[in-house]
């Protein structure tokens, strides 16, 4: 049994300048890049489905896996781009991971793309974040100055460069094939799959997208071995994680655990929830994943439970709201980001988001009727599988899970005409100033 | 109120000199095919002109051989692209759910209040620009704005007023994670590709990234020894029955890939 918090990801983030090389190879960094020059690459693949790693992105595919499918008989050229576009509501994990110790991301890059056998690989950065914009680039230019990026990387033969890509705001790029229509030049609306990024992905070419956590967590796999990041986490869900809990707790933070710990396990490593107030609702993994409730306190945060209990793992984005919460104002909220973030790519999508928000909106008004929640689920219904990507299911989730918890909480705008909660108790300064 | 540009800004038509043309030409060469240059090009000639203008798209699109409408149909999608001159310091409050409820929302309308302009709009000298921003990945920072792309966390009304009031008198401004504010032409020129000197500023991480870590000295907790989960050099001999594994596993991970969302 492994201990409560396992920091491996984040054991470095303390540090004296934590994001140089030379604080990185102090603490052992790069040894796994020397270990992996030394394997086979198809040892490397089958180290990492061995480890049991499943992707950090928020579907929890299996990281090993996706790069098996990479064809190596394809004579198109492979490529490795990591989805550093983390921008669901909720996320805040990728960010503080690339700003305070880029070479871990680096180190994996390198690694990750030994293994697939590709000789260029990208990072797309989200760019509303120049200093983590600027740490990357940094860590790129000093491993290119250490001989951990170029030609013949360590009299190895192989050859491995690194662009690093500042987006331009906008949620949708977090969506693999998005992200890489952004990356191409172009607008950010997703692809028709099949054919897969892994047969066609960047100019058509094989290749595999995976978000920074999970590329940053293979070079702990290589360093310390596939059976070492297995001992940890629960039988399908291998291995640690970065848990963010935001919101109304007293402690909000990053808290590296390995998957299956319950959220209530971890409002107590916070110090609970905001002093004199209760838990009321909250995410699992960002405003994508149905929200839970006090109910669910002791489901095992990994893949499987939190699926079992109607939700999602997603990125173990832990918002977490008290009582003093509006749900109907929250959903509405992330309605309204939805909206604005379809690419407009799919009828259903482009035109449900809006109805849903008009909807909402009277609702949270209270000038709406009760029928619009029958509405509601109804233009759920018709939005959920039915668009190019998970963009319109997640827009689905809120709506849906709020009123099957919190129905009365609807109903009750109605019969008082309006919002019955004062905002300000929520906020983290009420009491203190107006 | 007005889209006064922003002092010292470069008037439209005759911005774009021959050393942007040769920067905008390097960022292309980054890539296999030059097309991809498109979002970082759009960068730089922000940080030029103070915004995306006609005569930046007409440039991108001769370098990259593309239609002007091509560029420009990119140069609308996203958000960060502005059609407008952007003031000095753009301005920027996280007002989705959860920094919303936790302040977002007093702390924008306060903001609009002070500074008597609305959302993406600019103060008559040109030094801010305000505008309300989605989930920035800070949330653990709640509430959350930004300066020209750089963290202000854990703001109040108080707070925010001073700040915007320091920018406005020309005071030297640090993100509450430590490097100094430039401006936001200076940033647009970073995430062009162009590094400035400002890496190495302020801390590895902010308190609240550290709150988890920290607990786990204080109690001891680690990650487990490699050595005693006995696992090095163990991998090579189960690739052939995970091989197998990924065959059987691989219609139904395809299914769960097409479920998987949003997370970036």
């Amino acid at each position: 049994m492994a201990d409560t918090l396992t920091p491996v990801l984040t054991s470095d983030w303390g540090d004296e300048r934590s994001w140089k090389l030379a604080t990185y190879e102090r603490n052992g960094g790069y040894g796994a890049l020397r270990k992996a020059l030394a394997m086979a690459p198809d040892d490397i693949i089958a180290a990492v489905k061995d480890s049991g790693l499943r992707g950090r992105g928020g579907a929890g595919f299996p990281t090993g896996m996706k790069w098996g499918f990479i064809p190596q008989d394809n004579p198109n050229p492979k490529y490795l781009v990591v989805n550093a576009d983390e921008s669901e509501p909720g996320t805040c994990k990728d960010i503080p991971l690339m700003m305070a110790s880029p070479h871990t991301l680096v180190e994996g890059v390198i690694v990750s793309s030994f293994a697939i056998r590709a000789n260029l690989a990208f990072i797309y950065i989200r760019g509303e974040v120049v200093h983590v914009v600027r740490r990357v680039q940094a860590a790129v230019a000093e491993a290119y100055a250490a001989g951990h990026l170029g030609q013949n990387i360590h009299g190895s033969g192989y050859d491995l460069d690194v662009v690093v890509h500042a987006g331009a705001g906008a949620y949708i790029c977090g969506e693999e094939t998005a992200l890489l229509e952004g990356l191409e030049g172009r607008r950010g609306q997703p692809r028709l799959r099949p054919p897969f990024p892994a047969v066609a992905g960047l100019y058509a070419s094989p290749t595999v997208i995976n978000n920074v956590e999970s590329i940053a967590s293979v070079p702990s796999i290589i360093d310390k071995g596939a059976d070492w990041f297995a001992s940890m986490g629960t039988e399908k869900s291998k291995g640690f994680g970065i848990f963010s809990l935001s919101g109304h707790v007293a402690n909000p933070g990053q808290y590296e655990a390995p998957l299956g710990i319950t959220l209530r396990t971890l409002i107590e490593l916070a110090g609970g929830v905001r002093h004199g107030h209760e838990l009321k609702f909250w995410t699992p993994g960002g405003s994508s994943t149905p929200i839970l409730t006090d109910e669910h306190l002791d489901v095992p945060l990994d893949f499987e439970a939190v699926g079992a209990a109607g939700s999602m793992l997603g990125t173990r984005a832990l918002q977490i709201f008290d009582e003093t919460t509006c749900v109907v104002r929250a959903v509405l909220r992330w309605t309204e980001f939805y909206k604005h973030e379809s690419c407009g790519k799919c009828t259903p999508c482009r035109e449900g988001t809006w109805w849903l928000v008009q909807t909402l909106t009277n609702l949270e008004r209270g000038v709406g009727r009760e029928e619009d929640l029958e509405i509601l689920l109804d233009q759920c219904d018709n939005i959920l599988g039915r668009s190019f990507c998970a963009l319109a299911d997640g827009a689905t989730s809120p709506v849906s899970s709020s009123i099957q918890y919190f129905r009365d909480e609807y109903l009750q705008h109605l019969r008082t005409g309006g919002c019955p909660f004062d905002p300000v108790a929520s906020t983290v300064f009420a009491g203190v100033t107006a | 109120m007005t889209q006064a540009p922003a002092t010292g800004s470069t008037t439209d038509g005759g911005g774009l000199g021959d050393s942007t043309y040769d920067e905008l030409r390097q960022i292309a060469a980054r890539y296999p095919e030059a097309r991809s240059g498109l979002l970082p090009m759009l960068h730089l000639v922000q940080s030029v002109e103070g915004r995306v203008t006609p005569e930046g798209i007409e440039a991108c699109a001769a370098i990259l051989d593309i239609s002007a409408a091509e560029v420009s149909g990119v140069a609308t999608f996203y958000t960060m692209y502005k059609r407008r001159p952007v003031g000095q310091y753009h301005v920027g409050v996280c007002t989705n759910t959860l920094c919303a409820v936790m302040g977002g929302d007093a702390i924008f309308e306060r903001l609009k209040d002070h500074l008597d302009i609305g959302n993406d709009e600019t103060t008559d000298d040109g030094s801010v620009t305000l505008e309300h921003v989605e989930c920035n990945a800070a949330c653990d920072y709640a509430p959350v704005m930004m300066v020209n792309w750089e963290f202000m966390d854990n703001m109040t009304p108080e707070s925010a007023t001073q700040l915007v009031d320091d920018l406005r008198e020309g005071k030297e401004v640090r993100s509450t994670r430590g490097p100094r504010i430039a401006t936001w032409r200076e940033v647009e020129r970073v995430l062009a590709g162009f590094p400035d000197d400002r890496v190495d500023e302020g801390p590895g991480a902010g308190p609240a990234s550290l709150v988890g870590l920290d607990l786990a000295r204080d109690r001891g907790w680690t990650a487990p020894d490699a050595r005693a989960s006995g696992a090095i050099g163990s991998t090579a001999d189960t690739a052939t029955e995970s091989a197998e594994q990924a065959d059987t596993g691989r219609a139904e991970s395809e299914t769960k890939q097409e479920e998987g969302h949003q997370g970036g």
